[in-house]
């Protein structure tokens, strides 16, 4: 085959670059010089900017339902679905609750929280450190949002990957368990500044872990330029655990407040409009 | 081969760089296709310390990401930003920590960040290739 411009020619011995060649069709072939443009496009899109279009999705289909989505955070270990368990055997009767569990490998953890009566969807993300705004696209396939009051997530134990990924939930909620020692927030400022409430968790270790300080574990959150709620809880203690769900339950009202206040002002805009056109 | 497979699978279990990686070069992918360009020379990544991304990591997976892609070749440049806070209590603006981003000045812990927290693919450089052949 011609080395210069791919015909079928073979003739003609490697002819040197942009020397004239005749083509078997009787055409003299001239290869023209290749013009090389170098162009530097600035783009300044966000790196994540289609996981937060489908979050953003995400979203939109939650607040369609009036479901609020909440996304547990923790370093693996810390108590997530154990406070869960607690969560739904305290708000289960008056809260319609669904859970959507990430986990590397099992499906123990949607078993413990289906033991309880509640529907739950495990996404097994194998390898992935987080879950991202798809796996949450693809698991509310397979579940339905009519009636729910609240939707868990509960991400994959790890400080750090979830962090970045916006899943549509509306709510962070991270938990720093007593043993883990009071500098978590710190060590892990990405995580902690995400939250919009820390839970001290296995508050109930606090007597045989006398290291661990509040006031320290609250100034490190602070440090992270956060002012969001700090609660102790313990999945042993009913008083403790009903401070996390009073905090719920308040959450759940603003948001369904929200919602109705978003709903009802286009109605309000269209009734000002039409005073004014019959004026 | 094997070893390339085995250090992909290191990768996705011990960090989220690699999907951000993926991102990446799903976006220079689509610039590139925009602009019928035959291949990416350079990639510009500005990236915060508050972004969760780890600038190394980044890197290492980038050589992993971009086997076979558009951007083979392409050379990769991370800019980092300081983190920028502005007090909320005596207003002044300052670069700190990301660890510490109480207001050096007066010590008053409540502050809004101004930046720090970017994590944008900022420029793309392309060559478009134009060959054509003439026929006399």
């Amino acid at each position: 085959m011609c080395e210069n411009c791919g015909c079928s020619i073979t003739g003609v011995s490697a002819p040197a670059p942009q020397r004239p060649h005749i083509h078997g069709d009787g055409h003299l072939a001239v290869r023209a010089p290749m013009i090389e443009r170098t162009e530097t496009v600035a783009v300044l899109t966000d790196l994540l900017a289609e996981n937060d279009r489908i979050a953003r999705h995400n979203r939109d289909h939650f607040g369609s339902h009036g479901v609020l989505a909440v996304n547990l955070m923790s370093s693996p270990g810390a108590g997530k679905t154990s406070l869960l368990e607690r969560t739904i055997e305290e708000l289960g009767a008056g809260m319609r609750i669904a859970v959507i569990e990430g986990d590397l490998a099992t499906e123990n953890d949607a078993r413990r929280i289906r033991a309880k009566g509640v529907p739950a969807v495990q996404i097994t993300t194998g390898n992935a450190c987080h879950l991202d705004a798809r796996m949450i696209h693809e698991a509310l396939h397979t579940l339905a949002l009519d009636g729910l009051d609240v939707l868990f997530i509960e991400n994959v134990g790890n400080l750090v990957c979830p962090a970045s990924f916006d899943l549509g939930q509306h709510l962070d909620v991270v938990l720093l368990s007593v043993p883990e020692g009071d500098d978590k927030p710190q060590k892990y400022p990405v995580m902690f500044r995400a939250a919009d409430l820390v839970l001290l968790s296995k508050w109930d270790l606090l007597g045989v872990l006398p290291e661990f300080d509040p006031e320290r574990a609250i100034a490190s959150v602070q440090a992270v330029g956060s002012d969001v709620p700090v609660l102790p809880v313990s999945c042993r203690s009913r008083a403790s655990l009903a401070r996390w769900c009073d905090w719920l339950t308040g959450q759940l009202a603003q948001h369904r407040a929200l919602r109705r206040d978003a709903a009802q002002e286009p109605a309000h805009e269209r009734a000002a409009a039409a005073t004014v056109e019959a004026r | 081969m094997r070893t390339l497979r085995r250090s992909r699978t290191v990768l996705n279990a011990t960090m989220h760089e690699f999907a951000i990686c993926r991102a990446l070069l799903d976006q220079v992918g689509k610039v590139a296709r925009d602009r019928q360009a035959e291949r990416v020379t350079a990639i510009v990544v500005r990236i915060g310390p508050l972004a969760g991304v780890e600038p190394a990591l980044l890197r290492s997976a980038y050589t992993l990401a971009r086997a076979g892609t558009i951007a083979a070749e392409a050379q990769l440049t991370l800019e980092t930003s300081a983190v920028r806070i502005r007090c909320l209590a005596c207003g002044a603006e300052s670069d700190v920590q990301s660890n510490h981003l109480g207001c050096p000045h007066c010590g008053h812990w409540r502050t809004r960040v101004l930046s720090g927290e970017e994590l944008m693919l900022a420029s793309v450089e392309l060559v478009t290739n134009t060959e054509t052949v003439g026929h006399v």
